[in-house]
């Protein structure tokens, strides 16, 4: 049964994976992140019922996991918004003055 | 009992059901064009994640997730989205080898990983844990005993991170 909800979390994440690296737009790409940060909550919480040592501690972990991940689309967001007003677009093609 | 090599218990049922429910909305979220429908097929894929922690016993962090991710979060991703393009649909790849290549990488990552799960040997050692009857009191009692400082340091976390957010998405006054 660990090997099902593992590879369902893998799933998700590759697909997550996906998402982040060939959206354009820069909400899509969070939403990406997001994904890819609860697939390693279900692995997380899996193996706090199936690991070779079950114990409580792999929910502890996803609850910090889960408030990490609220602060930073909270960050994410904000920091859209403010490009957006400067910039006025939320492509991530447009983002690229590191590069230049 | 039927099936063929597994046996059908109720958790891989309900398993079965929710992992549906989750690549459904997962495939939909960016096979659909209009933003906002993304936004509502990663909420599926998020309340279904929180039926899979239920099936797990891990009650607490179910209703957290639906909570946080499902509630929070998603809210949050639309207020993103209204506040920027909120007429957005998903253009035409400009790069269509860019795409291609990051679709390989991710079937490569997911290939390598399958074969990882597929190939350990995990030590059928001690029985499930069985924190379904009062899990919120267990997590509880261990947050404010064994893992209180990572708790402390993530309220200070959140503040800074919040307070940081309305400072950056405030407009500046000229």
């Amino acid at each position: 049964m660990l090997s099902s909800y593992l590879t369902m979390a893998a799933i998700l994440f590759c697909i997550g994976l996906y998402g982040a690296l060939s959206k354009r737009n820069a909400v899509i790409v969070l939403m990406s992140v997001e994904l890819m940060l609860n697939s390693v909550n279900l692995n997380l919480v899996a193996f706090s019922k199936y690991g070779v040592v079950p114990s409580l501690s792999g929910q502890i972990f996803s609850l910090f996991t889960i408030s990490v991940a609220a602060a930073e689309v909270a960050v994410g967001v904000a920091i859209l918004i403010a490009l957006f007003r400067s910039r006025g677009s939320a492509n991530v093609d447009d983002f690229n003055e590191m590069r230049r | 009992m039927g099936g063929f090599y597994i046996d059908w218990s109720g958790e891989l049922v309900a398993f079965f059901g929710f992992a549906l429910v989750m690549i459904v909305g997962a495939v939909l979220m960016l096979t659909l064009t209009k933003v906002v429908h993304m936004v509502a097929s990663l909420a599926a894929v998020f309340l279904g994640l929180g039926g899979m922690f239920v099936v797990l016993e891990a009650e607490f962090v179910a209703f957290t997730q639906v909570l946080l991710y499902a509630g929070a979060v998603t809210i949050l991703l639309i207020f993103g989205i209204m506040m920027t393009d909120h007429q957005a649909v998903q253009r035409e790849p400009v790069r269509p080898g860019h795409e291609i290549v990051s679709a390989v990488a991710s079937i490569l990552l997911f290939g390598i990983l399958f074969y990882a799960i597929r190939t350990t040997e995990f030590a059928p050692s001690a029985p499930p844990l069985q924190a379904g009857t009062d899990n919120a009191m267990e997590i509880g009692k261990q947050l404010y005993t064994q893992h209180v400082i990572p708790f402390e340091l993530v309220s200070v976390l959140l503040t800074v991170a919040f307070i940081g957010a309305i400072v950056i998405a405030k407009k500046e006054a000229e």
